[in-house]
């Protein structure tokens, strides 16, 4: 009873506008929170990174053979096949193979025969790349997958 | 009747144009003082000036007209960009096509194109000097705060709508350039892979995947690049111009010595301009008695000049300045366009352009601390100045204040030594991996040549604090030492460093490939 008797704290006026403008606030904060969800893509525009390398016969026992435009090295042995991603794990470029390993021209990032780090800025050895049998029987490299350094795929 | 109708429309028809006119120029025609100042009163695009302009302000050496340079060299680069939107062509099939278009074909295309590059180039240039300028001569103390900081957005807009612009040919340069642009937004990753948490918190793959709208520089990226170098950023900057120039208005135009704030630190406004310490500014009163060389509202007569003709006449001389050098750049020197992007073969050595190299010779020790987290400290650093130290000190003096020359000689020295010694040591004797092979990458982040670099710098300038006293002789000491340090390490990623970032007196002694 008292409590409806005091005079209002807030003019009704002010109380209007102040909802209006609150509530045309939020409706434009929460459209806008709406619509930076749009630039960060749910489906990554790349047609899959699974790569198709030759049939197995291609890569004897022994060899190695850079494929440039796929960024891999695909190495074969009696343990089976790899294949080493040779995008720099620093800042993306590519990696030459020399006699130590691999080097990287950009800040000169050194790794070992396996990839691991020798030196400069990369924080990690290069990506091994899981290799597998398609259906056609050729050998399919997946660049989104990573198995362990020295890992030899059985195909 | 019929007949002064006629005769009615036909006198309209003859005064057709002076009535245009009048209508559309609310002042008299500039032939006198007061007239001229009415017209910077009452026009928008010159009433960003006030009507009289402190003679301290105009002569060359108070700003040395650094500001109006980098405006002029953006209005340069949003004619020549307009133009060069016309053939431009953002997709990656046809981009390097239509580049090459523009530079073989294209009537003019070339001196455009390569007015654009310079303009670019010497924006860049223009905008740190304001800056410098800006800092020594201590006008970004109150009521100036803030815009300092908005000063510190133009300076990461000017960047960003750089790198981004950088992108747009889709050459070689460009592709491996924003390559490692981009990865360096990935590289908190460094950190999250040491952690072993990036499966469940990844802030690098994100930023990264925004920028690029892929997991690859690719069309996504050109099409994102393009849209924020034409539209996004440029916008963002016109607009933060406005309030950068609003600002100065407010704050009482240039800072210059005797020029005294109220305790608030707040701007003149315009009704106080009465007030025995202000600054002339627009107001009625003012309009009346606004002819000779001081106005009443002036407490010492004689420091001020009618905006119109002495600080329009400076300006317009600070563009012609700018137009005229970028043309002769641009006639002498063609804009680099390398072969087409190549994601299998990166250029060796793929150096950014001048104002990244310093960034990239940091990122040669780490990708995360170089590229991000030197960086985001340095312009935090940097934007806090005006709130870190706020002694009052005159502003227009470089270095007012006694024995600040010398904390800056001193600076300079020190952060020329430790600077040299950051790329000396780990040339000649190798870092952390070097000497401890199994070393963990935790370490190898945080102490590098440039962490520690960033380090010293800052204990210096603390130093200078305790010893001093003074927060404006440590800030002296401290953006100093940036200065130096970015020019050290600027000059010799640009000039000693060659294929493999490998260090290298001169190119002559690259190995040839
Ligand atoms: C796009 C970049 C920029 C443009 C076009 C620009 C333009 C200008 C202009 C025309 C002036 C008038 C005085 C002069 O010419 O020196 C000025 C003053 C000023 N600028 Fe900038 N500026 C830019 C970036 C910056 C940056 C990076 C800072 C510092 C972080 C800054 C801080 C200031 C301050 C505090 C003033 C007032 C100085 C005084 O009162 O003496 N500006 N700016
Ligand atoms: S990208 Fe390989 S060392 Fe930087």
């Amino acid at each position: 009873m008292s409590e409806r008797l005091k005079p209002e704290p807030l003019p009704r006026r002010d109380f209007l506008g102040l909802a209006g403008l609150w509530s045309a606030a939020v409706a434009i904060g929460g459209s806008l929170i709406g619509m930076s969800r749009l630039p960060k893509p749910s489906v990554l525009p790349e047609a899959g990174r699974r790569f198709r390398i030759g049939r197995p016969e291609d890569f004897p026992d022994g060899t190695e053979e850079i494929l440039t435009a796929e960024k891999v090295l695909v190495r074969s042995g009696p343990q089976g096949i790899a294949a080493i991603s040779l995008v720099c794990t620093h800042l993306g470029c590519i990696v030459s193979r020399e006699s130590a390993g691999f080097g990287c021209p950009c800040h000169g990032s050194a790794f070992g025969q396996n990839g691991e780090v020798g030196g400069g800025p990369a924080p990690r050895g290069l990506r091994w790349l899981e290799v597998s049998r398609g259906v056609d029987g050729r050998l399919v490299v997946d660049a989104d997958r990573e198995v362990a350094p020295g890992t030899w795929c059985q195909v | 009747m019929a007949t002064s109708g006629t005769q009615g429309l036909r006198e309209n028809l003859r005064d057709l144009p002076r009535n245009f006119r009048d209508s559309m120029i609310r002042h008299e025609p500039p032939v006198s003082d007061r007239s001229r100042s009415q017209a910077v009163f009452t026009n928008l695009f010159l009433h960003i000036h006030s009507t009289r302009t402190h003679v301290r302000t105009l002569s060359a050496s108070a700003t040395f007209g650094l500001g109006v340079a980098a405006l002029s060299f953006f209005a340069i680069l949003t004619g020549t960009g307009i133009a060069l939107m016309v053939y431009y062509t953002p997709s990656t099939d046809l981009a390097y096509q239509s580049i090459k278009d523009l530079h073989y074909v294209v009537p003019t295309g070339r001196l455009i194109r390569n007015i654009h590059r310079w303009g670019a180039h010497l924006m860049v240039l223009a905008v740190m000097l304001h800056m410098c300028r800006v800092f020594y001569t201590a006008s970004y103390k109150a009521p100036r705060e803030f815009n300092w900081v908005a000063g510190m957005g133009l300076f990461i807009l000017t960047l960003a709508l750089s790198f981004t612009g950088y992108l747009l040919p889709w050459d070689q340069l460009a592709y491996w350039a924003v390559t490692i642009g981009a990865n360096i937004a990935a590289s908190p990753r460094e950190l999250t892979d040491a952690l072993g948490i990036t499966e469940v918190f990844d802030p690098g793959g994100f930023q990264k995947e925004l920028l690029l709208g892929a997991s690859e520089v690719g069309q996504q990226a050109l099409t994102r690049f393009y849209l924020l170098h034409v539209i996004v950023l440029p916008l963002a900057l016109a607009v933060l111009l406005g309030v950068h120039f609003w600002r100065i208005r407010k704050d009482g135009g240039l800072g210059h010595p005797g020029q005294t704030h109220n305790a608030a630190g707040k701007g003149v406004e315009e009704t106080e301009a009465k007030r025995p310490d202000a600054e002339p500014q627009k107001s009625y009163g003012l309009m009346a008695i606004v002819g000779g060389t001081s106005s009443a509202t002036d407490d010492e007569p004689g420091t001020t000049v009618p905006s119109w003709p002495f600080a329009l006449r400076a300006e317009l001389l600070v563009f012609m300045a700018c137009t005229l050098i970028c043309v002769a750049l641009g006639m002498a020197f063609d804009a680099p366009l390398k072969e087409i992007a190549n994601p299998g073969v990166p250029e060796n050595p793929a150096k950014a352009p001048w104002y990244f190299l310093g960034l990239q010779e940091m990122v040669s020790y780490s990708a995360f601390m170089g590229g991000l987290v030197v960086p985001a400290v340095t312009v935090l650093g940097l934007a806090l100045i005006p709130y870190l130290d706020r002694e009052p000190e005159e502003a227009g003096v470089y270095l007012g204040g006694a024995r600040s020359p010398r904390v800056a000689w001193q600076s300079a020295l020190f952060g020329f030594v430790l600077s040299v010694a950051a790329v000396a040591v780990p040339v000649n004797f190798g870092w952390l991996r070097s000497w401890f092979p199994d070393v963990s990458q935790l370490v190898v982040i945080f102490v590098n040549p440039g962490s520690l670099l960033m380090a010293a710098y800052a204990a210096w300038s603390l130093g200078v604090l305790a010893r001093t006293g003074s927060t404006r002789k440590s800030a002296i000491a401290l953006f100093t030492c940036f200065v130096v340090g970015f020019l050290v390490l600027t000059v010799v990623a640009t000039f000693f460093r060659g294929p493999n970032w490998e260090f290298h007196w001169s190119q002559a002694t690259w190995p040839a490939h």
